[in-house]
């Protein structure tokens, strides 16, 4: 019962003192919204270079090239042995035969078509292939050198090279942009405490009074959690909006895409609600953690 | 025979502050429930000390306070506003918050300590016609004179109805008649609340008037614990 009063009456205060102090709590929360939106803007190109980098990593295939020599024995027996591979996805190794390689390009281009229309099933030039997809991009390279060392492969194909570079790249940036989001909470959280001890550092004989009087340290510090909450979540209604807003207006004017149709902007409706609930929880729990760390100073004797 | 068990009890209190100074000195003495006690000395002699101790905004470095059944010294911060509970304090400079009315003020350490709503009016009420500003309810502090702000910090002292009354120098701020009726306000509470009064003071005026038990502490020892009527003006 008492406990219920307690934290009921701390509610009422936090709004009764964001009110009193307005000038400080402005002061506190432009500060949240600041942060926060550029905590916003970090997440939305965290999440998109996530996705690209996904997408990427997905679309990374093993071309392997079949001897002609190959019978129709050996190429099921290789399709079995290069599922086997530890790296290898199982479910994405497709078998595409010559003639289904020559029918692909004929569809795509007349040219082609003029030419390879003359050709039959001996004179085909290319080679039976299986498209290999694996399961960590990372290590393509080893499992291209496996897949080479079986029996009737003559070649493997993967973008050698390029595709590692493009990968160390993006791992480097994904890694970046994390360490980025950390660091920016982390500096909000600082900015907020040194923003609510400030507003604290106005109350000290308020809660010294407290003190004397014998309220208890947590029904002191209370008030101040839900208060330094209050700020945060205050702060973050405008972040929230602007990211929402912002990035809805970005992937209209853009078309979805950033200047190639290579990369493709994430649908807004699929990372907003995340972003928005993620800015509030920042808002919140770092306006509670700021205050609360901010009112100990003045609970010890 | 009579047994009087003492309310407040300091064996052999030794207080040396982080700076090295040392404030009391080896320091017994026993108070009595319901009893009006002056504490005076000379400046330094350690008399604020001493309150500090008691509502453990100090502690002690060697020796042990008991309060009330409450082993003051080995409390545990978290623990203090049990013993802040039992007591009411009152200081020199008043420490009212000057954005709250007269009933805010003394309202606020009854909300601090989680009373309930409806207990708050009626309580606040009493105080203030306890300590006689019942017509200044409304007032804010900076609108009254000191003797009335030091009602108001007196009242607020008393609203949860402590077992003991502590003030360092409540008077020192105040021209004497003004001091007088201070005295008078907690000498008419310690009769008719059964509070006991401990009141730091400089003014050897108001104790040579008044009669009471008197505790005369030098360069931080006990200089004299003169009992009610014994004091005799000397010079510490
Ligand atoms: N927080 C502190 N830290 C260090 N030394 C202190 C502290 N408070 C008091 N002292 C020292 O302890 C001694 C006793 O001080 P105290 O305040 O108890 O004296 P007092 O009797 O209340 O004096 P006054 O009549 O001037 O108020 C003094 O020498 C003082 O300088
Ligand atoms: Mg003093």
């Amino acid at each position: 019962m008492k406990f219920f009063r307690i934290i009921g009456r701390s509610i009422r205060d936090a709004f009764k003192s964001v009110k009193r102090n307005f000038s400080l709590s402005i002061a506190s929360i432009t500060c949240v919204i600041i942060t926060l939106i550029i905590v916003g803007v970090a997440l939305i190109i965290t999440f998109n270079i996530n996705d690209f980098t996904t997408k990427l990593k997905k679309d990374l295939s093993i071309v392997v090239f079949v001897s002609n020599e190959a019978d129709n024995f050996d190429i099921t027996s290789l399709e079995t042995q290069i599922k086997a591979i530890d790296n290898v996805d199982p479910d994405f190794v497709t078998y595409q035969s010559k003639a289904e390689i020559k029918e692909d390009m004929m569809k795509n281009n007349e040219t082609f078509k003029n030419i390879m229309s003359a050709w039959d099933d001996d004179e085909n030039p290319l080679q039976n292939t299986y498209i290999v997809k694996v399961i960590d991009a990372n290590k393509i390279g080893e499992t291209a050198t496996a897949i080479k060392n079986l029996a009737k492969v003559t070649r493997v194909s993967y973008g050698e090279g390029m595709v590692e570079q493009l990968l160390m790249a993006f791992n480097g940036v994904q890694k970046f942009s994390f360490i980025a989001v950390i660091a920016l909470v982390v500096v909000t959280t600082f900015l907020i405490i040194n923003t609510i001890k400030l507003t604290i550092f106005s109350r000290k004989r308020e809660i010294s009074i407290m003190r004397l009087v014998g309220a208890s340290n947590i029904s002191i510090k209370l008030p101040f959690v839900f208060e330094g909450m209050l700020i945060g979540i205050i702060g973050s209604i405008l972040p929230i909006i602007l990211v929402v807003y912002g990035y809805y207006s970005l992937f209209d004017i853009m078309n979805g895409k950033l200047l190639t149709d290579i990369f493709t902007l994430v649908p807004p409706s699929e990372i907003v609600f995340k972003i928005g609930a993620f800015i509030l929880l920042i808002g919140a729990v770092v306006g509670m953690l700021g205050s609360a760390s901010a009112v100990k100073k003045y609970l010890k004797v | 025979m009579v047994i009087i068990l003492s309310l407040i009890e300091f064996k052999n209190v030794t207080k040396q502050y982080k700076n090295g100074v040392t404030a009391l000195y080896e320091l017994s003495l026993e108070i009595e429930k319901g009893d009006f006690v002056f504490i005076i000395g000379s400046s330094g002699g350690g008399k604020s000390t001493l309150i500090k101790l008691l509502y453990r905004e100090e502690k002690p470095t060697k020796g042990t306070i008991i309060m009330g059944g409450i082993n003051v010294g080995k409390l545990r911060n978290r623990s203090v506003y049990k013993l802040r509970r039992k007591l009411g304090i009152v200081f020199q400079d008043y420490r009212l918050l000057p954005k709250l009315t007269v009933y805010e003020n003394v309202a606020f350490a009854l909300e601090a300590i989680g009373e309930a709503r409806g207990n708050i009016r009626p309580k606040v009420l009493k105080a203030l016609e306890l300590v006689g500003l019942k017509s200044k309810v409304r007032e804010y502090p900076d609108n009254l004179s000191g003797g009335e702000q030091q009602r108001v910090a007196i009242a607020r002292a008393l609203v949860n109805e402590p077992k003991v009354l502590i003030c360092d120098e409540p008077t020192g701020n105040l021209d004497p008649a003004m001091s007088m009726e201070i005295v008078e306000l907690l000498s008419k509470i310690n009769e008719t609340e059964g509070t006991t009064v401990l009141m730091v003071t400089h003014d050897k005026t108001i104790v040579n008037k008044m009669k009471k038990h008197v505790i005369a502490l030098k360069d931080g020892h006990l200089f004299k614990d003169y009992k009610k009527g014994e004091y005799v003006d000397e010079i510490l």
